[in-house]
Parts: structure tokens; sequence; C-alpha cells
């Protein structure tokens, strides 16, 4: 290779910087999904969150010059569509799937419909750190050109991995997502507590809308999440509902996501749609190894409507 | 716009519980209609007509109809290549009496386009790509297009001026024959200033996956390419993160030097107003319309976006020499002798390919020099 080209290391290179670079999305929504999931309720409307709140950053980004600002709004128009999912699926009846999937094109369609004249014009990025300036190989220092809100979300997961176990909040969480009948004893109203994990659950899915949108790709067109959002809900289930699990499992994606580009750049050129299906063989290896027919899911929420 | 449709499928829907007397009304009504004063033209996009791509080269060519007295224009948005653009025609012709029709997707043509070419043997359609054959398809139906790939060559001039790693790197969507002879014409461009340059190309598979081009292009400029292009629909992601890069560009089916005013070279763009005012003024004047309808920057069908600030007065000079040359007629792209990167030859010493050369449109291969595999 040429002294410009980096060869083969581009290929680790890329996957390291890709799994920075993509999984950020994927580490919001699965954080969000988890703590809704184990509250017991599933979002799946969190890929029309995710969407809408591409759409509300760029939006508000671009009217007031401020990407931070721009965030703000995408929690906010999060948390508003992770609040209704929770106070509609209070009702009895109501199935949350279902409502998910309204809510995922309700979002999806909505943010079409506001985003139309927020194509053309550019948006401020979110700012990135760059932890790469110890090497003088351009490269080196573009992979490691970390966005602030990768780092949030890293600190995010573990803190929720620790507050599960170890707050108060947390084992409300828990014995709501696993007894419904066992939290009214205690004196807790599970209607409440869902309606609070599903809103944070939005407003965090709402953020890595953000991210898309504010700062990788970094603009907002309809195409911007291609399914995105829908990948994180399914992350958090081969994740375990652990959120350690799920910032590895979103690392993983967006590594191997990164895999087909990178190897078509060194020259492997051969098969491109196979390496492209990497991440998705991967979760089908995962789960059928880590399956079995004798017992349910380990870790899985008790009043989960698709483990009941 | 949208809205329109929807009331107007909605309507449809109750209207077809009237039963099948309803296929034979609406399909005899609107001959009368395509011989009246006014005229209606629809549009069919498959992603946002904004979209600083494909589908906004497209929706400028149609916004000039617009103005023309006695032409009304329907157009419909995000319809993908499924049933659903069968029933955005259907609508179209039964509801807002449309008399000719582009489907400008690629993925339209077979079977959707066809099938409607043969429920409405009195309408036109005419489709954006390179796939009417006389022998296999119906009169009613058509293709246009423009050998943009003299553009992407072009560019190539332009982008063989600008690279100082001799590496220049191409993000394409799928290997079909127009999207592989847009990449040899760049890299051949680039060729005819510097033998030494190489093109990497990266396939993602699909014509809009913003995470993909913008990985693709990340992964292009870590192997040391320096002027990016692309053929995908909205090159926006690809020529944000390039500049982002800080690799140079060139821009495809729109003008986006706005996005990158200082990285941005040139771009190969569509000038479809010119193709579909050619289409209207034949059908309001009654006359039949071509089938088979191809044009390059001599006729108006491509230009050119203005050379951004980056490019040197040598680049200019070459550029300006070579678009002359090609605006005479006759230019050849592909000529040989010329091999593929299989080392196979494609053209031998002597042989030439015009730019209206037939054996283009089934174009396979990859030029000497380019770094991918069409598979």
């Amino acid at each position: 290779m040429d002294a410009t080209g980096i060869g083969l290391w581009g290929v680790p290179l890329a996957m390291l910087g890709g799994a920075i670079r993509v999984s950020t999305p994927f580490i919001f929504v699965s954080l969000g999904e988890a703590i809704t999931e184990r509250s017991g309720r599933i979002n799946l409307g969190l890929e029309g969150t995710l969407v809408f709140g591409a759409m509300t950053a760029y939006a508000v980004a671009v009217m007031t010059g401020s990407p931070w600002l721009g965030l703000l709004a995408a929690a906010a128009a999060g948390l508003c569509f992770g609040l209704f999912h929770g106070w509609i699926c209070k009702f009895r009846g109501v199935n949350d799937i279902a409502i998910g999937i309204a809510l995922m094109l309700f979002g999806s369609g909505l943010a079409f419909f506001f985003g139309k004249p927020f194509i053309q014009p550019s948006a401020p990025d979110l700012p990135a750190i760059p932890f790469g300036g110890w090497s003088d190989i351009p490269q080196v220092q573009a992979a490691l050109n970390v966005n602030v809100l990768f780092l949030i979300g890293a600190a995010l997961a573990v803190f929720l991995w620790w507050a599960f176990r170890n707050t108060r909040a947390g084992l409300i969480l828990r014995v709501v997502g696993d007894s419904s009948d066992a939290a009214r004893a205690m004196g807790l109203n599970p209607n409440t507590v869902r309606l609070i994990a599903t809103g944070i659950g939005g407003a965090l899915a709402g953020i890595g809308g953000a991210y898309l949108s504010l700062y990788y790709p970094g603009s907002w067109t309809e195409g911007i999440s291609s399914g995105q959002g829908l990948m994180a809900v399914a992350l958090v289930i081969f994740a375990r509902w652990n959120p350690l699990g799920c910032f590895a499992a979103a690392l993983l994606f967006g590594g191997a996501g990164a895999l087909g580009p990178a190897l078509q750049s060194v020259g492997v050129t051969q098969g491109y749609y196979l390496f492209y299906a990497a991440p998705y063989i991967l979760t089908l290896v995962i789960m059928i190894a880590t399956s079995s027919p004798s017992r349910s899911l380990a870790g899985a929420p008790g009043e989960l409507s698709i483990t009941k | 716009m949208t809205e329109r449709f929807m009331l107007s499928r909605r309507e449809l829907l109750k209207t077809s519980a009237a039963g099948a007397a309803l296929g034979l009304a609406s399909a005899s009504f609107p001959i009368s209609r395509a011989f009246a004063a006014a005229v209606t033209v629809g549009f069919i996009y498959v992603g946002p007509k904004d979209d600083y791509g494909y589908n906004q080269a497209h929706a400028e060519g149609a916004a000039t109809l617009k103005a023309i007295e006695g032409i009304s224009v329907v157009e419909e948005e995000n319809v993908p290549e499924t049933v659903d653009v069968q029933k955005s025609m259907e609508s179209m012709i039964n509801l807002d009496g449309a008399s000719l029709i582009f489907p400008t997707s690629f993925g339209y043509f077979d079977p959707h386009m066809l099938a409607m070419c043969e429920k409405f043997p009195d309408m036109q359609f005419r489709h954006c790509g390179g796939m009417w054959n006389k022998d296999k398809h119906a009169m009613n139906a058509g293709s246009y297009f423009g050998y943009i790939g003299m553009g992407q060559y072009l560019s190539g001039v332009a982008a063989g001026h600008a690279t100082k790693t001799k590496k220049i790197g191409f993000v394409a969507a799928k290997p079909i024959p127009q999207v592989l002879l847009n990449i040899n014409s760049f890299l051949l461009g680039a060729r005819s200033v510097d033998p030494a340059i190489t093109c990497q190309v990266i396939f993602t598979g699909e014509w809009s996956l913003a995470v993909k081009e913008a990985e693709a292009t990340n992964a292009l400029v870590d192997q040391g390419a320096d002027v990016i292009t692309c053929h995908v629909d909205s090159p926006k992601v690809v020529v944000e993160t390039a500049a982002g890069r800080g690799a140079f560009l060139c821009g495809y089916h729109a003008n986006q030097s706005p996005l990158a005013p200082e990285k941005y070279l040139t771009g190969a763009e569509w000038n479809w107003a010119k193709v579909y005012k050619m289409f209207v003024d034949d059908l309001v004047a009654g006359k039949p319309l071509p089938n088979f309808t191809r044009g390059g920057l001599a006729d108006g069908f491509v230009k050119m976006s203005p050379l951004g600030p980056a490019v040197s007065e040598a680049a200019r000079a070459q550029f300006d020499g070579t678009l002359a040359e090609m605006m005479k007629g006759g230019f050849s792209v592909i000529k040989g002798p010329l091999k593929n990167n299989k080392g196979d030859v494609v053209a031998t010493e002597g042989q030439t390919f015009v730019e209206a050369a037939i054996e283009l449109e089934s174009m396979d291969y990859l030029v000497e020099g380019v770094v991918g595999s069409t598979a």
C-alpha cells in the first residue's frame, strides 16, 4: 500500500471507528427500551420516535443555531411519544405491541410531514472530542473522534446496570416488571411506574435520533434511520435486558456494520452483500447458541407480553 | 399534494364497491380526456423531491412544466418500487385524468409500469432508464435517459487534477450498467490527467442508506482517496461526510455545491426540464411520443455544475477543452485499447464506443484501474 493509505489495518480501524460512530443510536434506543421492558411493557414505536427525534433535533438546530437545543427538543418530543404510549396502554384490553406499531408509523409519518422544509438546510453538528491527538495518523485521529453522546451513552449503561440492582427506583421498576400483583401488594401503582418508564425510554430514543441527524451521518433525510430503531429493540432481547449487554451489543452491531464498506475499501470486493448481512447472521448465531428448549429466556421480566 | 392523493384513493375505494363496471368505465373515460386541451402529466418519485439528488433533479424538471399554460402536473413522492406504484399510476389516470406518466425510478419499470401499459393502452408511459426494447415492450411505453457518463468523465478530469494521493473514491449503490459506466467514466477522466490514478469503488447495495453511505465514504478516505464522488439517490450524506474529512468531491444528479462550497469541484447534473418539455410539446401537438429518447451534454439532457474555487487553472483549461470536444459530438469515453479490471480486453485497438453506443447500456465490467467488483 502507498504511504497515504493504511492498507489492511484499515479494517480493524474502520470496525473500531464504525463501532463508535454507528453504535450511539443503538445504545440510546436499546437502553431506553431496556428501561421500558424492565417495567413489563414493550414499546415497538421507538423506530418512529427515533425518526421524529432526528427531525425535531435537526429542525430546532437549524432554527436556533444550537445543536444542544435541538438535542433537548428531541428528548422532549421522545418523552411525549413515550408518555402517550404509556398512557394508552394503561387501559384494559390495549395491546402494547399493536400501539407500538401504530406509533412507529405515526412518528415516521409525522416526521416526514414536518421535516419537508428541513431536508435542504444544513444544521450545526454536535461537538466531538478528539481522543486521537496522540497519533499522527489522520485515519486514527478520525476514528477516535468520539462524540460526547457516545460517552454519555456508555456512562448511562453503567449507571443503569448499577441502578437496576442497587437503587430503590431500580427495585420498584423490576418488581412492577416481574409481577403486577406483587407490586400492588407493596402499594405501588404499576401503571404509573410503566408510564414513567416508557416516557424515559422515549426520551432516550429521541436523543438517539438527535445523534443521527446532528452528528452521524449528520443530516436529515427521510431514510436516515433505515430500521435502526427496530433493530435496537431486538438488541434488548439479545442483551437479555442487561444495560451493559445493550451497550456491548450496540458496539458489536456498529462494528459489524462497518465491516462491509471497510473490506471493499481494502480490495476484498467479492460477496459484499454477504458482509452486509454480517450483523444479522451474528445475531442469529448468538441467539441460537444461547437458546434452550428447557428454560425460558434468562432475565426476562415476568410481565412482558412476549414472554408470558 | 400527498393529501390530495390520499383523498383520491379513499374515493377510489368507495367507488370500487360499485363493482366491475368501474373498470370499464374508468378505462374508457380518460381517453376522451387525453384529447382535451388541458393535459395532465403525472410524476412519481421514489424518495422526497427535495433530496439534493435524483428525485430533486426530476422534480425540478416537472416544476418547469407547471409554468406552461394548459399543463397541469400531479406528483407523488416516496412511492416504493412495489405494487404501490401501480396504484399510484391507476389513481393518476382514473382520478386526476393524467394522460402521460413518468414513473422516474429504475425499479418501477418491470413489472409495474409494463402492467399499467397493458391495462391502459391509450395512456402514455415513459420510464427513466434504459430498459425499453421495441421487440419486448408495448408501444405506449418508452424510456428516456441521458448520457451522464460524459459528465462523470469531466468530473474525473477535475478530480485527476485535484488528487494528490492519486487515489479517488466512488460510493455506488448497485452494480447496474448506468452505475458501472459512471464509475468507469470517472476513472478514465482522471486517467486522462494522470494514467497512474486508481479509483476505489464501494457498493452499498441500496439506493438510499444514509449510515452505510457515510461509512463507505469514511472507509474510502481512510484508504487514502482524496476526491470522492457517488451514484446514490441522495448524495447529501456522501458530500457532507467527505467534506468533513477534508476530501474534495464531485457531485451527482443535482448541484450539491451549497453543502460544501470550498471542497466541491464540479458535478454531473441532469437537465430533465428539457426532456419533459419535449415530450409535453409532442403530446399537445398530437404527435406520437418517441419511445427511445437519449441525449447528452450537447443535447442539453446533462449539464455540469459550475467549477468550484478549488479547481486549478490547468484543470479548468483541460475541463473546458474536453467539454468543447464533447459538444462537437463523436467523443468516446470507452475506447480501445482497454481492459477490464480482471485483465480481459473490452475494447481492442482502434475500437471506440461513442456515447450513443447501445453496447454501453449493457455494461457489466469495471475498467482497469478501478478497484472493486461487480458482484
